[in-house]
């Protein structure tokens, strides 16, 4: 945020002070730097096209046509992936777009769990007092682990008959019989609560420093007009905070939409196919049956829906002129 | 359970005895309030610890028990034996090997592609970079399936290639890299340039000793994605030899369903070198994921 600012700023005063020096000896510099920024930016830009630009418009292309990696033939069927996906009574139909609500249920909770509760989280940590840097670094600890552990870990916690889970609850005198795994809706329990400790932290780490950067005269300012916390934290918290709520807003909602190990591990997708998720369904679909053509076009599908969610994240967060 | 609760905030605030003296009932209470959500972070990890220790018998056993008895070793013993089909040290060494040439392969390419992109006015430069930031919104589901056949025509399905270079094309190592560059000071370069240095020797040997904390912290987060990915390797490592220690688990779980001690025991293996990094190196990454965030 301050290096946009500076660099925001800077832009026209680079452009009014006279520049020392270099600028008179800097035709040469130029007419080097014409095939100097490209040679810099080569080896990055041949991963970039050949692994992420080209395969976007080859996706495409590959939704285009029936395409199994297994046969040699790959017809060309225009757009019959897509209009399959949207046929009712079709092979793919109930299949993705039952994995498409298992995606929509799993992003509906966690997102709101996880935008609100690090939040919280990080406004308790936003004053100094002893121990604060060890509480950041236990809560942020799970995320270093990856998918694959947390996912075989809580499996074992959640195991219905010896899971610790299970068994703490049984102390409390709640039901211990839960089956955490292999039943709906505590699977959508499951998953959603599994996920939330294991990201809290980095959320809760972004706000963190998002609070740091609102400046503290802004709180003083506020208390002097006499607002209490509440209207301290509506009027000047959540203002400071909206470039950071923005993106967190955002890197949470593709993190969730894009959901595959924790129902990959946790559930296999159960029970049924009920947390199959979009992402599980789509590798599923291109990478074990190899219909890749239909798989293609769902992972354009799921996109709009991505990038529509996106736009909408954007405009919701947009900078106002006039408040109210 | 309690007990463990009590030395935990008594040992937070052991060491600034003095200043807990001074401290108001509502900082104390928050105190203790953020150490009991710790407890809740803090005890799967060390009960999957503790399981990884356990016999086979008492991993299942209940009630749960936080201490192993009898303490054993037969869950790794049984891991590392040679001619199993869940080949650990074999994974292990995959992963690494993997994980430590990805991310010196997005340190450098990012931050050469930062460096112009940051510091040098071009035709171009903007559309190039608009691009860049533009993927960071393209869902990696989509590159999956065309990356697939890529791969596979690049003959490097079923090998540890596969999981280094396709995904190092790091849109956000570019952005990182190019946020620490736009924050040198202007001038820097000029020196260098008044004593007939090229642009590439102004990066090597001016910018780059600056930028060591930046690169660092990239190259730290890129180690820990790469370690940690899943769906991918999953779909490209397809037999045990090549595999990394991701979809290892995945196969040690479906070859061991409730073989608890086996699988704790793997996930504390694939655990321990991120855990390491993050307890010695907890400063630079916890910077950089918050970095990230509020110059979004």
């Amino acid at each position: 945020m301050t290096t946009l600012k500076e660099k925001e700023g800077g832009a026209p005063a680079r452009k009014g002070a006279p520049r020392p020096s270099g600028r008179s000896s800097s035709g040469e510099i130029r007419r080097q730097a014409a095939a100097t920024p490209w040679l810099f930016l080569a080896p990055y830009l041949v991963l970039f096209v050949a692994f992420v630009l080209v395969p976007i418009v080859f996706g495409a292309w590959i939704s285009l046509h029936t395409w199994d990696y297994t046969r040699p033939l790959k017809p060309f069927v225009g757009l019959e992936n897509y209009t399959e996906l949207f046929t009712p009574d079709s092979r793919q139909f109930s299949n993705f777009w039952g994995s498409m609500q298992a995606t929509g249920i799993f992003t509906l909770f966690s997102v709101p769990l996880l935008l609100v509760v690090p939040l919280a989280v990080a406004l308790l940590m936003a004053k100094k007092f002893p121990g604060r840097n060890l509480f950041r670094a236990i809560y942020f600890a799970p995320y270093v682990l990856g998918v694959a552990v947390i996912g075989v870990m809580w499996r074992y916690l959640l195991d219905n008959n010896i899971g610790l889970v299970n068994y703490y609850l049984g102390l409390l005198g709640l039901p211990n019989d839960i089956n955490w795994t292999t039943s709906t809706p505590a699977a959508w329990v499951a998953l959603v609560g599994v996920t939330v400790w294991w990201t809290l932290g980095f959320n809760a780490v972004i706000y963190l420093a998002g609070l740091q950067d609102i400046p503290a005269e802004l709180y003083e300012a506020a208390r002097m007009d006499g607002a209490g916390p509440w209207q301290q934290f509506v009027n000047v918290t959540i203002p400071g905070l909206r470039p950071v709520l923005s993106f967190v807003t955002l890197t949470t909602l593709i993190a969730s939409v894009n959901m595959f190990g924790q129902s990959y591990l946790l559930t296999q997708g159960g029970p049924g196919r009920e947390t199959r998720t979009a992402i599980y369904q789509i590798a599923d679909t291109g990478l074990r049956n190899f219909q890749m053509g239909s798989a293609a076009a769902m992972s354009y599908v799921l996109t709009v829906f991505l990038m529509a969610l996106s736009l909408l994240v954007f405009w919701l967060f947009r900078e106002r002129k006039d408040p109210r | 359970m309690s007990s463990t609760v009590e030395t935990r905030t008594a040992r937070t605030a052991e060491p600034s005895a003095k200043q807990a003296r001074k401290l108001q009932p509502g900082t104390l209470l928050k105190i203790v309030l953020l150490a009991l959500v710790a407890l809740i972070f803090i005890s799967p990890v060390i009960f999957m610890i503790v399981t990884s220790f356990k016999s086979r018998a008492d991993a299942t056993s209940i009630p749960p028990s936080w201490i192993p008895n009898p303490f054993s070793l037969d869950a790794y013993k049984e891991l590392l034996a040679p001619g199993t089909n869940t080949p650990i040290l074999r994974w292990f060494a995959n992963s690494m090997l993997a994980a430590i040439l990805h991310s010196a392969l997005v340190v450098v390419t990012a931050s050469m592609a930062a460096y112009p992109l940051a510091r040098m006015n071009f035709r171009g430069k903007k559309i190039v970079f608009a691009v860049i930031v533009a993927t960071l919104l393209v869902p990696p589901v989509i590159l999956v399936i065309p990356n697939y056949l890529l791969v596979s025509e690049l003959g490097w399905l079923n090998s540890l290639v596969a999981i280094i270079v396709p995904t190092a094309a790091s849109a956000f190592g570019v952005f990182f890299m190019r946020q620490f560059f736009i924050s040198l000071p202007d001038d820097l370069e000029e020196a260098a340039r008044i004593d007939g240095a090229n642009r590439f020797q102004m990066f090597t040997r001016i910018i780059l000793p600056l930028a060591k904390p930046a690169m660092a912290t990239l190259a730290l987060l890129a180690f820990l994605g790469n370690w940690n990915d899943f769906l991918w390797p999953v779909y490209v490592l397809f037999t045990p030899e090549v595999q990394t220690l991701p979809p290892g688990l995945s196969t040690l779980q479906s070859a061991n369903a409730v073989r608890y001690d086996l699988l704790m025991a793997g996930a504390v293996v694939a655990s321990v070198p991120v855990l390491a990094l993050f307890v010695f190196l907890q400063r630079f990454i916890i910077e950089g994921v918050s970095r990230s965030g509020v110059k979004g």
